[in-house]
């Protein structure tokens, strides 16, 4: 038994799994050390409260008052055509499927990788790919992130996705975390390493999906690294069960000349927390952070971003926009940081909100620290609700209310679904918000 | 049996009383130009007619084919063959021009028992009803109504009348901010879809657009009464004298001389 200094009860409940899980690591010794020393963050830092700026709008209390079993063996039994409904339509995909946060290899299609794209588990690249994985954890930040903190504590395998120097992928990468009913009252902390060479460009679809209602929690990490140069496409697709908590965060550093283009969609889960941290580390990079979330019955969904400019010439925009129904409740909160060396930063930060009810809440609150004098940094929210003036016009030409309500739903979506590259994903993702709310 | 029969018709908008006790009669195969000054009540008409249920109705009835047309919602009216050409097309930024006039002409046909049409037979037909507005096809590409000209706003309208075939059509200043050739073109769409068996009801500020399209009725409304009614060179009357003319009389005999056309 190891004695932890405890702060909090919520937290011993994990005492006993990581000593379990410290008993039988097979991970090299430094990622050990790395998981005790995670592990002690945690406790000393507890489950956030809302008393955390950072957690402000968001209680915790529905995760930490749970006892989740660590789930890290193989486990559970997804068919391929159980997978049908989040492949996009798309099969010819590099796809890494995860069953109940561990690598399925039957399910996956790894097909021939064009030269300089490597694709490996966590799990086996710890012993089989040391000189790779050492770089996990150097991107996130532990210290600071109790969710990150536990994860770096129990993480056991994820996807490591390496693009060479050069290398422009043909077809989009899919790494494809699936849960079934076995995963019931489990906690999977996947975690993942993404690593784009220089000039080299890719596209990463990240997917948190379930295929039934199963109580349980997603922490999710990913590290990213673009090289000077390197263009990532990342999106982020959380369509977790009804009844699960999902909390990931994305931490990406950037390289001059970078850009870093993250899309987050939101619509599962009962209580979801997204992260998406990025800082501009060199000269002439951009990024661009857009997400679209969709709410309904009493599901919580917080979306954090961060964007660091720590040097000059570089751009960010930001487009995130929320759909709420019922008693729903969506949180923006996005950072922008300037650093004092950060001269001519061109910052763009919208947050929009379209709510379906009375009764569904929004909390937004953009976050702009600027330290340098000579830059163009903006940020606008909304809040609306359905224009009775462009119903009616739908209705007088014989479009009953329901369709009306969707089209015009769909069309406050429409500008940041447009964003998306990849026409797979755009068509899906116009269906599914055609019809979300029915 | 009349077409529509508006009888004693009033509504407001929040405690504002604007249309008074409308008289009105429209058989198959007419078209009624409803004139009057800034104000009177026109614009309100049509939209009432529509079902926009930002104006309360506080008395009176409309009869619409036999049925009570309070009584139905907006989108059972356009199912059932009403039309309104709006004065200010709504902007949709984010659905297509397409998709828009497909879903509307499949929800009417639907309600009419008929089957619904994929987008390739759609097209075709949108071929033709494109040439009759002397539009674009790329303007089906883009949002509805969005970054539209003011002529554009207008021809679209009178497209979606075309597509949608109403039986009667109510043209709520689709004359304002057209230029000559404009207007001529958006007549000449009207003129082409008008049947015997349907009806069209022009509202309009100005005699100008009656030149294209000729009315075998002119009803003059002020203070949301009909003042008075008459044939076609009413409305040569009016642009001649102005509105001061009508305006300024008594009402006597409005009620009956608005039932023009029963």
């Amino acid at each position: 038994m190891t004695a932890f200094p405890m702060t909090d009860s919520a937290v011993e409940s994990y005492v006993a799994a990581f000593d379990e899980l410290s008993s039988s690591d097979s991970s090299p010794s430094w990622v050990q050390s790395m998981r005790r020393a995670a592990f002690e963050r945690f406790a000393a830092l507890g489950f956030p409260t809302t008393k955390n700026e950072d957690w402000h709008f968001t209680s915790t209390s529905p995760i930490a008052d749970q006892e989740f079993v660590l789930l890290d063996a193989p486990s559970g039994d997804v068919r391929r055509e159980e997978l049908e409904p989040f492949t996009f339509g798309a099969p010819g995909w590099y796809t890494m499927v995860f069953v109940n946060g561990r690598f399925a290899a039957e399910l996956s299609n790894l097909g021939k990788l064009p030269k300089g794209v490597k694709l490996r588990d966590l799990a086996s690249a710890w012993t089989a790919a040391p000189e790779v994985v050492d770089r996990v954890g150097k991107l996130s930040s532990y210290d600071v992130h109790a969710f990150t903190a536990l994860n770096a504590a129990f993480m056991h395998d994820g996807a490591v996705v390496q693009i060479a120097n050069g290398v422009e992928l043909d077809r989009p990468i899919h790494l494809l975390f699936v849960t079934d009913a076995t995963a019931a009252k489990g906690m999977m902390h996947p975690r993942n390493l993404i690593m784009v060479g220089k000039h080299a460009k890719a596209t990463v679809i990240e997917s948190y999906v379930s295929t039934s209602d199963a109580m349980y929690l997603t922490n999710a990490v990913t590290e990213v690294s673009l090289a000077d140069g390197a263009t990532l496409q990342h999106y982020k697709m959380q369509r977790e069960g009804a009844r699960a908590f999902h909390v990931s965060t994305t931490e990406a550093n950037q390289a001059r000349d970078s850009h870093y283009v993250s899309f987050s969609f939101a619509i599962g889960a009962s209580l979801a927390r997204s992260n998406v941290y990025t800082t501009l580390d060199g000269e002439g990079g951009g990024a661009t952070l857009n997400g679209l979330f969709m709410l309904d019955g009493q599901q919580h969904s917080d979306h954090q971003t961060q964007i660091v400019h720590a040097k000059p010439n570089c751009f960010s925009r930001e487009l995130y926009k929320g759909i709420l129904d019922d008693r729903s409740h969506g949180v923006f909160n996005g950072k922008v940081y300037v650093h004092p060396i950060a001269q001519k930063t061109d910052g763009k930060q919208t947050n929009k909100t379209l709510l379906l009810s009375d009764t569904a809440h929004i909390d937004t609150k953009p976050q702009l620290e600027i330290f340098a004098d000579d830059v163009k940094c903006t940020h606008g929210a909304t809040i609306g609700q359905i224009d009775q003036t462009a119903l009616f016009y739908l209705k007088s030409r014989g479009i009953n209310e329901s369709l009306a309500r969707r089209l015009l739903t769909y069309a406050f979506a429409a500008d940041v679904l447009e964003t998306i590259e990849v026409d797979d994903i755009r068509l899906s993702l116009e269906r599914m918000t055609l019809e979300r709310f029915v | 049996m009349p077409l529509l029969v508006i009888e004693g018709l009033e509504a407001r908008v929040g405690d504002k009383p604007i249309l008074n006790g409308i008289n009105l009669t429209v058989n198959r195969g007419e078209i009624h130009a409803v004139m009057g000054p800034n104000g009177s009540g026109k614009s309100t008409l049509a939209q009432v007619l529509a079902g926009n249920p930002a104006y309360e109705v506080t008395g009176g009835s409309v009869t619409y084919d036999g049925k009570d047309l309070l009584e139905m919602d907006p989108e059972v009216r356009a199912q059932s063959g009403i039309f309104l050409a709006f004065q200010y097309p709504v902007e949709i930024p984010g659905v297509s021009n397409a998709y828009f006039l497909r879903a509307a002409y499949n929800e009417i046909r639907k309600a009419r028992g008929e089957e619904e049409i994929d987008p390739l037979e759609f097209a075709d037909i949108m071929d033709e009803k494109l040439a009759m507005v002397d539009m674009n096809p790329d303007m089906l590409a883009r949002s509805v109504n969005s970054g539209f000209s003011g002529g554009e706003k207008k021809r679209n309208e009178i497209l979606q009348m075309a597509v949608l075939e109403p039986r009667l059509a109510i043209l709520d200043e689709t004359d304002s901010g057209l230029d000559i050739d404009a207007l001529r073109i958006v007549a000449d769409g009207v003129n082409k879809l008008r049947r015997p068996d349907n009806a069209t009801i022009v509202v309009t500020h100005y005699q100008r657009l009656l030149n294209y399209i000729v009315p075998d009725y002119v009803h003059v409304l002020a203070n949301g009464r009909i003042l008075k009614s008459g044939g076609k060179d009413l409305a040569l009357e009016l642009e001649d004298k102005g509105y001061d003319w009508v305006t300024s009389g008594s009402p006597v005999g409005a009620g009956a001389g608005a039932r023009a056309g029963a």
